[in-house]
């Protein structure tokens, strides 16, 4: 692997959201994403990197390409040590919030990616792993 | 960087630039409600052409620019919603709710001139 297939951004402010999506999008890009793809990841990237600012205060994004026989993919983690979901299958219902928010980023971009996981603890923080295959 | 606002007669048209964060977002929502009151719009239009994102913020703000708009008296239409960025946004579960768009810049102010001649015609009636 060479070490462009791997892409840390640190989030901490809401200008790092936009940051971390443009570098989604140009690595989509280079990895032979098509343009709705392209979108769909931006945004799914904008939803999760604003949970970290707006939920858990700072974390970071870490974008990967990974290759399964023919088959490319981005894999996008969502990492913070803040002070994770106590209920899960809560937070994925569309338009639960405990803040001022629609409610709709986490389950919105559950339907935006081919692959997505969550795991939360409140000692350690809360991570999501989302993946969306090439076509 | 802050988004341009162009006055045209009682219109406002804001041309979004460049990808905007949150901060910038927010502040054109407040330039916007300022303005507004300021000379008396009756319309305002959003162009989001260049947006290659609309998130859960994004729509959450022009929501809010409408609804700051409307209570001053002001319809909002929303132009350039990118075909991908619809996609996403419907994907995502994201409506615009009440708020009007066009296609792009001379469809809303069309779709403007319509609104606010009939607003016109109803304060005649009264
Ligand atoms: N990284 C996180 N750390 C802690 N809590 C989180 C995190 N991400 C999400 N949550 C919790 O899950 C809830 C649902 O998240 P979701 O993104 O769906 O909605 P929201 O952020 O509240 O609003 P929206 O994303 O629509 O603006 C949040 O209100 C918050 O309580
Ligand atoms: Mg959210």
């Amino acid at each position: 692997m060479t070490p462009k297939d791997e892409i840390h951004v640190p989030i901490n402010s809401d200008s790092d959201i936009v940051t971390a999506r443009q570098q989604g999008r140009t690595m989509a890009l280079e990895a032979g994403f098509g343009d709705t793809d392209l979108t769909v990841i931006s945004t799914a990237i904008s939803e999760v990197a604003r949970n970290i600012v707006e939920h858990a205060l700072s974390g970071e994004i870490i974008l990967r390409i990974e290759h399964n026989g023919s088959k490319a993919g981005l894999v996008i983690t969502a990492r913070d040590d803040g002070p994770g979901i106590p209920d899960i299958a809560l937070a994925m219902q569309d338009g639960y919030s405990t803040g001022k928010g629609l409610g709709l980023g986490l389950p919105g971009t559950k339907r935006l990616m081919d692959e997505f996981d969550i795991v939360s603890d409140p000692e350690i923080g809360t991570t999501v792993i989302m993946k969306k295959w090439r076509n | 960087m802050r988004v341009p606002i162009l006055k045209q007669g009682k219109y406002l048209i804001a041309s979004i630039q460049s990808a905007l964060s949150d901060y910038e977002l927010l502040q054109l929502r407040d330039d916007l409600a300022a303005q507004v009151g300021k000379y008396r719009t009756r319309g305002v239009i959003v162009d989001v052409t260049v947006l290659d994102v609309m998130d859960s913020f994004a729509v959450r703000t022009l929501r809010a620019i409408a609804q700051i708009a409307r209570m001053r008296g002001a319809e909002t239409i929303i132009v350039g919603i990118q075909p991908e960025v619809a996609f996403a946004m419907v994907q995502l579960g994201l409506t615009l709710g009440q708020v009007e768009t066009a296609l792009d810049l001379e469809e809303g102010l069309a779709l403007l001139d319509d609104r606010t001649r009939q607003d016109g015609n109803r304060d005649a009636e009264r």
